[in-house]
C-alpha cells in the first residue's frame, strides 16, 4: 500500500485537494483534516484532484460519500477532476457521479467551482 | 499492461472492481426462486431516501491462527452458511467475484408469511475484503463491506455498512424496528463466522453513527421499485398462484 498524501491549494473560495497515492478508509484522517483546513480558510467549493490517484478500494469510495455528506451539510460544493478512465467508470458504477461533478482538467474544475 | 486509449498503466485495483453495468442480471445464480433483481439498476447510499447510517460490526478472532486472507477466502466460499437461520442467500455460480449478482430471500419477521425477495451485486472484491451494493427496490440503498485485517497479533473480522432506507415505507419500517433487526442480522452473521473458525465465545463490537439526518425527498419515487411492496403482494397472492398453477 502507498500512503495517501493530500496537498491543499487554495485559490480564493475554491480549494484544491491534490490526492496522491492510495485512497482507502485509512485515508479518512488526512482527507478530513485537509478538508477542514480548506473550509476554515473560507472555501465554498472543494475540488478533489485525482490525477495522481494510484489505488482506491471500496473503503475509499465510502470515504468520498461521507466527505460529500459533510460538504453538503456545510453548503460546500464538491467537484472532482483528473480521474482516469478507470476511476471515472467507478464513479459511474457507484453512481457517485450523480452527486459529484466531474471535470477533465483544472481550468474547467476551477471555473465550475467558481460559478 | 496499459489501458486502451490512455497509454496510462493499469491501476492496481482494476481487477477488483465490477465492470460497467447498466441493468443487473441474475442469470448466473443457482437456486433462487424469484428473481427480483434482473433489469434493475444498482442503488447505493446516495440513491436512498432515508437517513444515512454507518454501522461497523467487529469481532477479534482471539486464539485463531488464520491470516486475514485465509478468513476472507472462507467467508467468500461459505458466505450463505453464516447467515442467520431462515434467511437465504443464493450465491452466483462463479462465487463472490466483482460484478456477480446474488439473490436474497429475507424473512423480516421469523415465521411471518411475508418473504422479502431482492439481491445484491458484488461491487468490489480483493483478498482481504468484498463489498456488496444493493439494487433498486432493496429495502436499503447501501454498500456493505466485509473485511479482515491484522491488528497486532489478532485477525479481526468486520462488516461495515453505509446505508439509507430506500423509500418512505422502508424508512418507517427501519425506525419501527427494522434498524434493530438489521443490526442483529449482522451481529449473528459475524458470530457464526467467528465460531466456525474456532472462537468459542465471539464478542461483537458495534459502532453506529447517523451520518446524515436529512431525508432525500427527491428519491421518494423509489417506492415504485419497492421490493417490500412487491414481496408482500407476492406472498399474499401465493395461494392463488398455487391454485391456478402459476407458481
Amino acid at each position: 500500500m502507498t500512503a495517501t498524501v493530500i496537498e491543499l491549494d487554495q485559490e480564493g473560495p475554491a480549494a484544491i485537494l491534490r490526492v496522491e497515492g492510495d485512497v482507502t478508509s485509512a485515508s479518512e484522517p488526512d482527507l478530513m483534516a485537509a478538508y477542514s483546513v480548506a473550509v476554515r480558510n473560507g472555501a465554498t467549493a472543494v475540488i478533489l484532484d485525482f490525477s495522481k490517484l494510484a489505488y482506491m478500494n471500496s473503503g475509499g469510495i465510502g470515504l468520498l460519500v461521507t466527505l460529500l455528506v459533510r460538504a453538503q451539510r456545510g453548503g460546500v460544493r464538491l467537484v472532482a477532476m483528473g480521474l482516469s478512465e478507470h476511476y471515472r467508470q467507478i464513479f459511474t458504477l457507484t453512481r457517485l457521479d450523480e452527486a459529484i461533478e466531474i471535470h477533465d482538467d483544472e481550468p474547467a474544475a476551477v471555473a465550475a467551482a467558481s460559478a | 499492461m496499459t489501458q486502451p486509449n490512455s497509454g496510462a498503466p493499469t491501476s492496481r485495483d482494476a481487477a477488483n472492481w465490477a465492470g460497467p453495468v447498466d441493468r443487473l442480471s441474475a442469470a448466473g445464480v443457482a437456486g433462487g426462486r424469484y428473481d427480483a433483481v434482473s433489469g434493475k439498476r444498482v442503488a447505493g447510499p446516495l440513491q436512498g431516501f432515508g437517513q444515512l447510517w454507518q454501522k461497523t460490526f467487529t469481532v477479534p478472532l482471539d486464539g485463531v491462527a488464520l491470516t486475514p486472507q485465509a478468513v476472507i477466502a472462507i467467508w467468500k466460499d461459505r458466505f450463505p452458511t453464516f447467515w442467520p437461520k431462515g434467511q437465504r442467500f443464493y450465491a452466483p455460480l462463479s462465487g463472490i467475484a466483482p460484478g456477480e449478482v446474488a439473490l436474497l430471500e429475507i424473512s423480516p419477521v421469523p415465521g411471518a408469511p411475508v418473504t422479502l425477495s431482492t439481491g445484491v451485486m458484488v461491487l468490489y472484491a480483493d483478498d482481504e475484503s468484498f463489498t456488496f451494493m444493493t439494487p433498486e427496490g432493496h429495502t436499503l440503498s447501501a454498500w456493505i463491506t466485509f473485511s479482515a485485517e491484522r491488528r497486532g497479533e489478532v485477525t479481526v473480522i468486520q462488516a461495515q455498512a453505509l446505508e439509507r432506507p430506500s423509500d418512505p415505507l422502508d424508512e418507517i419500517a427501519y425506525m419501527l424496528g427494522g434498524n434493530r433487526m438489521n443490526n442483529n442480522f449482522w451481529r449473528q452473521t459475524l458470530e457464526n463466522l467467528a465460531r466456525h473458525v474456532g472462537v468459542a465465545e465471539p464478542v461483537v463490537d458495534v459502532q453506529i453513527a447517523c451520518i446524515d439526518r436529512s431525508r432525500q425527498w427527491r428519491h421518494v419515487r423509489n417506492l415504485r421499485n419497492s421490493a417490500s411492496i412487491r414481496s408482500a403482494r407476492r406472498s399474499l397472492t401465493a395461494p392463488l398462484r398455487k391454485l391456478t398453477g402459476r407458481g
